[in-house]
């Protein structure tokens, strides 16, 4: 039960002194009541942990932390995707960052400031976009840690990992940790491809916030958010369709700002304000250093134990995702269960997804709800059954071939219970649906 | 008040505005000049982490002053752990060392350090006088816990006191006696009180007048009557057929709900209508009675709603005359907000202002009620400032979810003593018998505290040894032997008899805790200091800004499980 291990770290590989390592080789080189009979502490374990390459994904509020917790978990070879570079609003809980930082790439200046505070830690960035990646690429890591605010780039990822997996070699299955915070709740999860649910499977809760219908912002307003997304989705298109819209630009916000005002002020509402505007036109979440502190730990907590194969008990088969919230009423909460794998998922499963729906409904109409749909959000679908194709979104001469298709009523397209095959420009999978007519 | 305003000519948000941006998003311009007053202070002592990593998620949104009491030197086993450090730490003081690199992420935060032997320190007078929060991380002579936990209670300082060794930790909160918190941020869905069943005066004509002719409406009209219009007017068809009353239980309030859907036109070329879709999916979840919670009457039947005595604070007073007004009116206050319904732009905005009025006659009740308290009671210093209109606004908008902690001195385990456990003793008993709690760890770190009280090298009490440090073995037995005995003194004191194999298993996995534990020698993961770390900065966020709910009072963590919990102690 309790058996320390006797001997003294003979280390050959990582022959450097560890005394630095001190209390991380406690742990390392003792059996615990709840280490795994696979994991063997002492020497040998610590050369795996230092040998094991492992990749972040976002270096932003997440990844800061991620890549300084695992530059003190023992980890010697780190690498980093993020494609964004580093905005003012970013320094309240990005500390890796400074103000003289602004505008740099966030992943070098992250990995550059983590290998000078942590001695011995090699950490690749790479700036860029994780589609830019092929399987090769990502057939170097033992373990992947997402700290991504894109649930689209979320998707893009565990599809890949999914797809990566070969039943014959299990080099090829890459656990997947992740991670997402909003304001002071959090969620961490444990993905392992192919085994256990993955974020597909999942993907319902992440449910998209509803639009609200166009008719109530063209014609009658009653929240200041309809006012302001009245000025950014119709009257930016009305008055200045020759400008792009930056969200960024200041001068654009102000613009939006001052229509949404004019708007509310016509017709009696109150509350609109420039952060509100900055809030809905952004889609901005609320975030702060203690919620990614307590995320990206846990992830990080759990990628330490899995690499070490179960120096502890990790979350995997018996529970993979742990819900955190700061602000209920017991203060602090998680619940901390497993999400069951889901045979329709359209990324691991094998069955098509059932999709209820409303028959008199035209395609186009069907097409524009798949984004909100909690199981579909799909923006740029191209959809197509065993026989026929019924709408392209590319190339122009097959889009303009399907586009009568449009106007059509789903009931004289498809059969009640027929399958269809979604794709969309942002996966490289298709999507399975079962459509099945409630009316 | 919140009435269309023309906004200042633009000048976009201020450089503060834009680096708190996605922080004031939460707790408000109040919240943020809350964090810029605080001064906290660590007194950081073993490995050293959790602390500083909290203090980093305090730094980086803005707190005022921070200053780190440590007398430890750096060594090389902190640069493994510790992220806020460098190799040429080594040598000096980490208090000075972690202070810098911390001072680092906001320039608007003024960091300070005390090298000073905590001894000597807190055996000066007055010495927490000029920090409002005190953060202490474990191992620390309990003597000196004691002591600095009793001079904090008598002052009103809230103290957190923290825990982190290998996959576990622990965060026990001490507030003062009566901590109450009036924006607790509870879910907007939760807060909505429209007064269906019971509309007040002018919701109930307006009602009438808006539904009089709904009848002969034409489809554009009919399809845009507000639902809470709606649900009053068929309440009133309702009554006029029950001799008065509303619908009284599940069975007739689905039926009610029959009745609303058989006013839904369907001849339409949508097949039915929005707005009594609506009505018809709200009719459970309004048809109540808006009572408030057993834990607002338990703070009005508080003493210090009740006697008559020296009231300092504005929240006993405002409380007092919030209970008054529910005397009179058999309700709380009208919130007066109004959830976004299906309805054409000026009856809703018509309808918002019914209840905005309401709210705000009833703000000026409330307030007339506070004024006349505050000038019957004697203010002794320190006073708060005058009640001002804003503080009883907010205060009505938030009646039905105040909150009141009752703060309780920290548990303190020492060498050779037995705990007594007083009145959480029943709780802490259950707790035990409950898998999903953590209470088991929880009697591991009274343990833990205890052996390195009792294992302080040459009886220096300001050094205490963790269990594990060098003997894992022995010093894992010891800890067996301590949690066992804290448990059967525990179910001694709760009067409770737990039988085989119950009582074995429970040994069994606290001593497997307790042997987890040891195994880390009191060293510190950094991962699970981190995530700490995280916690503990959102509690004292919470207790600074007094804003949403704080922890009551012990937060333990376990990584290996991958969970946490919450115990009342």
């Amino acid at each position: 039960m309790v058996a320390a291990v006797a001997t003294p770290p003979v280390l050959n590989d990582v022959s450097q002194d560890r005394a630095r390592w001190k209390y991380l080789d406690n742990i390392l080189t003792r059996r615990g009541p709840f280490t795994d009979e696979q994991c063997n502490p002492g020497p040998d374990l610590i050369e795996t942990l230092s040998k094991a390459k492992v990749l972040v994904i976002g270096a932003g509020g997440l990844g800061c932390e991620i890549l300084k917790n695992l530059a003190l978990s023992g980890f010697k070879d780190i690498h980093v995707i993020d494609m964004d570079t580093i905005d003012v609003s970013n320094l309240n809980r990005q500390f890796l960052f400074r103000a003289a930082d602004v505008g740099k790439p966030k992943a070098s200046v992250a990995a550059a400031f983590v290998e000078r505070r942590v001695k011995g830690v090699s950490i690749t960035s790479h700036c860029g976009k994780i589609q830019d990646m092929d399987e090769e690429y990502y057939k170097q890591f033992q373990v992947v840690i997402c700290g991504l605010d894109s649930i689209e780039a979320r998707r893009w990822i565990n599809a890949t990992l999914v797809g990566m997996v070969d039943m014959d070699d299990p080099d090829s299955l890459k656990p997947m940790v992740d991670g997402g915070t909003e304001g002071f709740k959090g969620q961490a999860r444990v993905i392992f491809p192919s085994m256990t649910s993955c974020f597909e499977c999942q993907l319902d809760m992440h449910a998209p916030r509803a639009a609200v219908p166009l008719c109530t912002l063209a014609t009658i307003p009653r929240q200041p958010q309809h006012c302001i997304e009245w000025a950014h989705i119709i009257a930016w298109e009305a008055e200045r369709k020759e400008d792009i819209l930056d969200t960024d630009d200041p001068a654009h916000i102000t613009w939006l700002y001052e229509k949404a005002n004019a708007r509310a002020a016509e017709f009696g509402i109150a509350g609109v304000t420039y952060s509100m505007t900055q809030g809905v036109v952004k889609n901005i979440i609320p975030a702060i250093a203690s919620t990614n502190a307590i995320i990206a730990a846990a992830c990080c907590n759990e990628a330490f134990k899995i690499v070490t194969n179960g120096i502890a008990s990790y979350m995997g088969l018996e529970n993979n995702y742990m819900m955190y919230t700061g602000d209920g009423d017991s203060g602090v909460y998680t619940y901390t269960f497993l999400h069951e794998k889901k045979d329709d998922c359209p990324v691991c499963g094998n069955l098509a997804r059932n999709m209820e729906i409303n028959s008199e409904l035209t395609l186009e109409e069907f097409i524009e709800g798949l984004a909100e749909r909690p199981e579909a959000q799909l923006k740029k679908p191209t959809i197509r059954t065993e026989e026929k194709s019924l709408y392209y979104q590319a190339p122009p001469a097959l889009e303009e071939q399907t586009r009568p298709n449009l106007k059509r009523k789903i009931k004289e397209l498809l059969e009640d219970g027929e399958e269809i095959a979604v794709s969309d420009p942002a996966f490289q999978i298709d999507f399975k649906f079962k459509m099945v007519f409630s009316s | 008040m919140a009435d269309v305003v023309t906004p200042p000519p633009l000048h976009g948000p201020t450089s503060k505005e834009k680096k708190y941006d996605r922080q004031l998003r939460l707790w408000a311009a109040s919240g943020q000049a809350a964090l810029e007053e605080a001064h906290i202070l660590l007194i950081n002592s073993g490995t050293g982490t959790v602390g500083v990593e909290a203090l980093k998620n305090l730094v980086l949104p803005g707190i005022g002053n921070f200053t780190i009491l440590d007398s430890a030197t750096v060594t090389e086993a902190d640069l493994g752990v510790n992220f806020f450090l460098e190799d040429t730490s080594l040598g000096k003081f980490r208090a000075g060392e972690c202070c810098k690199y911390l001072q680092e992420l906001n320039p608007d935060v003024k960091g300070n350090f005390i090298s000073e032997p905590l001894e000597t320190f807190v055996a000066k007078p007055n010495v927490l006088q000029p920090f409002t929060h005190i953060l202490i991380t474990a191992p620390i002579a309990l003597e000196i816990l004691e002591k600095i936990s009793n001079d904090a209670r008598f002052q009103s300082r809230p103290v957190f006191y923290v825990h982190c060794v290998g996959f576990y930790a622990q965060l026990s909160l001490q507030l003062p006696d009566a901590f109450p918190i009036v924006d607790t941020h509870p879910d907007p869905e939760k807060m909505t009180d429209l007064r269906i069943l019971w509309p007040f005066r002018e919701l109930r004509e307006f009602a009438a007048r808006k539904t009089k002719d709904l009848g002969s409406m034409n489809d554009h009209d009919h399809g845009h009557v507000p639902y809470v219009l709606l649900l009053l007017h068929y309440l009133s068809i309702w009554k006029s057929q029950h001799n008065g009353r509303p619908p009284q239980n599940y069975k007739e309030k689905t039926e009610f709900r029959e009745l609303v859907r058989s006013g839904t036109r369907r001849d339409n070329p949508e097949g039915g209508e929005e707005n009594f879709d609506e009505a018809v999916g709200a009719v459970l979840k309004s048809l109540n009675l808006s009572e408030p919670s057993s834990a607002i009457k338990e703070i009005f039947d508080s003493a210090e709603c009740c006697i008559n005595e020296v009231q300092r604070t504005n929240f006993w007073i405002i409380t007092r005359a919030v209970k008054t007004f529910h005397q009179q009116h058999g309700s709380l206050p009208l919130p007066g907000s109004l959830p976004d319904m299906k309805a054409q732009s000026k009856d809703y905005i018509e309808l918002q202002n019914v209840y905005k009025a309401k709210a705000r006659k009833d703000v000026a009740e409330v307030l007339s009620h506070a004024r006349k308290l505050e000038k019957g009671v004697e203010r002794l210093p320190p006073a708060d400032p005058e009640i001002s209109e804003k503080e009883v606004e907010a205060f009505c908008k938030n009646a039905g979810f105040i909150k009141l902690i009752r703060g309780r001195p920290l548990k303190i385990l020492k060498p050779k003593e037995m705990l007594k456990w007083g009145r959480s003793a029943k709780s802490a008993s259950n707790a035990l018998t409950n898998p999903d709690s953590l209470m088991p760890l929880h009697l591991a770190f009274l343990a833990y505290d205890s052996f390195s009280a009792a294992h302080a090298p040459d009886g220096h009490i300001a050094t205490p040894q963790a269990p594990g440090a060098s003997d894992f073995e022995t010093d894992a037995q010891k800890m067996t032997g301590i949690v066992e005995t804290l448990i059967d003194d525990l179910l001694r004191q709760a009067r409770k008899f737990i039988e085989d194999p119950e009582y074995s298993e429970i040994k069994d996995s606290t001593a497997k805790i307790a042997q987890e534990m040891t195994r880390a020698g009191g060293a510190e993961l950094h991962n699970i200091a981190s995530l700490t770390g995280g916690i503990v900065a959102q509690e004292v966020i919470k207790v600074i800004t007094k804003q949403y709910v704080p922890v009551d009072n012990v937060c333990l963590v376990d990584g290996v499980q991958s969970k946490t919990s919450v115990l009342k102690l």
